[in-house]
């Protein structure tokens, strides 16, 4: 432990070195994010782990949990797999070697992503990644809707499912209160082979690139941590594929926020077109009812102008014709008149000539 | 035209009521556990399955089957489809009892609720796609319940006030529509946070846009079947307007809703070709999301495009109950089948019988409620003072 500490303070002062000279460089994009400078990490070394629980011991007391129902040196709970839960922050759990008889273990915990899936997700901002590296949970403000348990890739925060009033999510603080006091996480402290090695996370990865170089043939040359998630605070290295060692590979190498981007861009797309398009549509539903209206009254009145239009033609049209019919049967009453008088003056000249000689011989 | 039946001289003694009742009571008898006992003592949620049917159920469907508040209200008065206005005040009251019984049902599933305000009010996480559904949830609730007023203004006599809530129609009906895009939306979004978790069938970055397609004609269906129990059950309350129309309501809605579900089955196939996972298809997930897809999307889409060609009304209310639990699959199998897929069958959720009780009873809470406002307010029918 003594050695643990020694470097612990080493590293402190390297990361206050760090931090003051070492110019960080900007990217062009502000999407990637790198962690806090200097924040911590923990290098979990799979291959030095003996699955003794001495770690799980140490965050129980730490975080002042309660006592477990089986004593920690039991090691016989080893051998069915177990999760996180509200009293243990931290489990070890074993997997077979292939061609060993000794069985291979791995410690989980919160693994204090980067850009955490947890703190994304919480709607009241009681999750926070804080600059230590530590994602940590303010108990003041959380709802309790447990969103951040659906978030985690990890399947890491757990819930007081039995507390019936103030139930909280609980998980790993990477010991937050003992880093700001400068002291180290009751877990890496407790380790008797060194399996956790506490430190600046920048250094963590060159500590574990190291040792995969120094010994290629025992480890995986992959660091889990490093990208995994948009990378996170805590670095895994092993000496078998980690699929085996119940760490899942297929969950790419994005933070969880990046998947939510999308989603939330499109909300004030969303604010700003909706309102224009549907009045938009409004207007026109209205102007259309307005014009169908005024087609309406207007065809009516068409109508009826037309109907008086034609009824003046037929009128017209009767008018002429009952002229014409008068004029025809005017004519006709003349044209009779006429030749009856015509006829009567043939006769009367006849009968003049008759009478004529006669009167005229009367006259005589 | 209505009249104040003395129904209040009639026995309470009738099956409803003494349904109604039993299911009431043992409901607040598991209120009373579940605010004692802690979530544990009712539920079988774990530290894995954070999410039961409180979410799944009364949330994820109550929000999408309350979606024909905003449908209908836009209808008629944004795309101007004035035959429909007899359906507005039954849908814009289902939407608003739909939403206030979501909150309620919150209630139950989160820790602390007397702190929902919080991310509104204290301390908002505005990263979170469940902030967003919060504010929108919040905005509309407040929204119908102004929308909702005027039925009840009419009922307590107050003119004055109906009539300038009445004046906002508009405007409400816009905002309604606005907030009910983004948390219909949201509420598939929020799943995909998680994509290591939900079966990649079911996650796709379009979930946003199949949750708002499918409340969309989520909500027609809802109306067309509420109707058709109005018309059984409170058929005396309804006036000629609304009896005239209410043929034409069916009829509209379920063709509407034939185009829209079509259109969803399109855009569900086009999630599946851009992230190329047509192999999933094979599997027994496959199958199950077929079932979901082609009995419960398609199909009745089929029912409804006939029914309302052949104008029978009898069809399009079955194309509807198929539709409405085709939704309710659908958010069953994003929210909880298809979620965990990955995890050992021991260690997947089933919900307890206590959890199905609080949904039983939420669901007739509503049921009562929506009976009696329906039966004194002018919801079927127009108030004759204010014709």
């Amino acid at each position: 432990m003594g050695i643990s500490r020694r470097q612990f303070l080493g590293w402190l002062s390297a990361a206050g070195v760090g931090m003051t000279t070492t110019k960080t460089a900007v990217a062009a994009s502000n999407k990637h994010f790198d962690g806090y400078p200097g924040a911590f990490g923990i290098l979990h070394d799979t291959t030095r782990c003996i699955g003794c629980r001495k770690c799980e011991k140490a965050c129980n007391q730490v975080n002042k949990l309660p006592a477990p129902e089986k004593p920690f040196d039991d090691l016989t709970v080893l051998s069915a797999p177990r999760r996180t839960r509200w009293d243990a922050f931290t489990v070890v759990n074993q997997f077979p070697k292939n061609g060993s008889s000794q069985p291979y273990f791995v410690k989980d915990q919160c693994n204090h992503c980067l850009e955490p899936a947890c703190a994304s997700a919480c709607f009241v901002r009681a999750l926070r990644k804080v600059e230590t590296g530590a994602v940590v949970y303010d108990e003041s403000l959380c709802v309790g809707c447990r969103y951040c348990m659906i978030a985690c890739p990890f399947n890491i925060p757990t819930y007081e499912y039995d507390k019936a009033l103030e139930p909280r999510v609980v998980k790993c603080t990477m010991c937050h209160p003992l880093i700001e006091k400068r002291e180290l996480p009751g877990c890496v402290a407790d380790c008797p082979k060194e399996a956790l090695s506490f430190g600046p996370r920048d250094q963590m990865i060159k500590l574990a690139r190291q040792r995969i170089s120094k010994y290629p043939d025992t480890y995986i040359d992959h660091i889990y941590g490093e990208h995994e998630m948009g990378g996170t605070s805590w670095l895994y290295i092993s000496s078998l594929p980690f699929s085996q060692i119940g760490m899942r590979e297929d969950l790419g190498n994005q933070a969880a926020s990046s998947y939510t981007a999308g989603p939330l861009a499109a909300v004030p797309v969303v604010v700003a077109l909706w309102p224009v398009l549907l009045t938009g549509i409004y207007a026109i539903s209205k102007r259309k009812d307005k014009i169908a209206d005024a087609e309406r009254i207007d065809a009516i009145a068409r109508t009826v102008a037309d109907a008086n239009e034609e009824m003046k033609v037929k009128l017209a049209e009767m008018k002429a014709a009952m002229t014409k019919e008068k004029e025809a049967a005017i004519n006709l009453e003349v044209k009779r008149a006429l030749e009856e008088a015509a006829k009567q003056a043939a006769e009367e000249s006849k009968d003049d000539q008759d009478t004529g000689s006669e009167t005229s011989e009367e006259e005589k | 035209m209505p009249h104040e039946t003395a129904h209040e001289n009639k026995s309470m003694l009738t099956p409803f009521n003494l349904v109604a009742g039993v299911i009431i009571l043992v409901g607040l008898i598991i209120t009373v556990l579940r605010f004692t006992g802690g979530l544990g003592a009712v539920t079988n949620l774990d530290d894995n399955n954070p999410w039961g049917i409180w979410i799944g159920f009364d949330l994820l469907c109550g929000v999408a089957l309350a979606a024909g508040g905003y449908v209908t209200s836009a209808a008629c008065y944004i795309f101007g489809l004035k035959r429909f206005h007899s359906a507005v005040r039954p849908a814009i009251l289902t939407a608003f009892l739909g939403y206030a019984l979501v909150v309620l049902a919150l209630h139950y599933d989160v820790g602390r609720p007397w702190r929902l305000p919080y991310p509104i009010f204290l301390s908002p996480g505005t990263t979170s796609l469940l902030y967003e559904v919060g504010l929108c949830v919040f905005l509309y609730l407040t929204v119908l319940f102004i929308e909702y007023s005027p039925a009840a203004l009419e009922w307590l006599g107050l003119k004055r006030i109906r009539n300038i809530v009445v004046r906002l129609t508009l405007v409400l009906t816009i905002f309604g529509v606005i907030l009910s895009t983004l948390h219909q939306s949201s509420l598939g979004a929020l799943f995909m946070i998680a994509p290591s978790k939900l079966h990649p069938l079911w996650y796709s970055s379009y979930l946003p846009v199949f949750f708002f397609v499918s409340s969309v004609f989520a909500g027609l269906s809802m109306v067309i079947f509420e109707g058709s129990l109005a018309h059984r059950y409170l058929h005396e309350k309804m006036d000629e307007t609304h009896l005239k129309e209410s043929q034409g309501v069916a009829l509209g809605f379920g063709k509407a809703a034939a185009f829209v579900m079509m259109g969803y089955v399109g855009v569900k196939f086009l999630g599946i070709a851009i992230d190329n996972n047509w192999h999933y298809l094979a599997t027994g997930w496959g199958l199950w999301f077929l079932v979901e897809l082609v009995g419960f999307v398609a199909f009745p889409a089929f029912l409804y495009a006939i029914a309302a060609r052949e104008q029978n009304l009898g069809l399009i209310r079955w194309a509807a109950v198929i539709t409405v639990l085709g939704l309710v699959l659908n958010r069953f199998n994003i929210s909880l089948v298809a979620f965990n897929w990955h995890l050992p069958s021991a260690e997947r959720y089933f919900p307890s019988w206590m959890e199905i009780g609080i949904s039983v009873f939420i669901v007739t809470v509503g049921v009562v409620v929506y009976r009696f406002v329906c039966k004194h307010m002018p919801i079927l029918y127009e108030h004759p003072d204010y014709h």
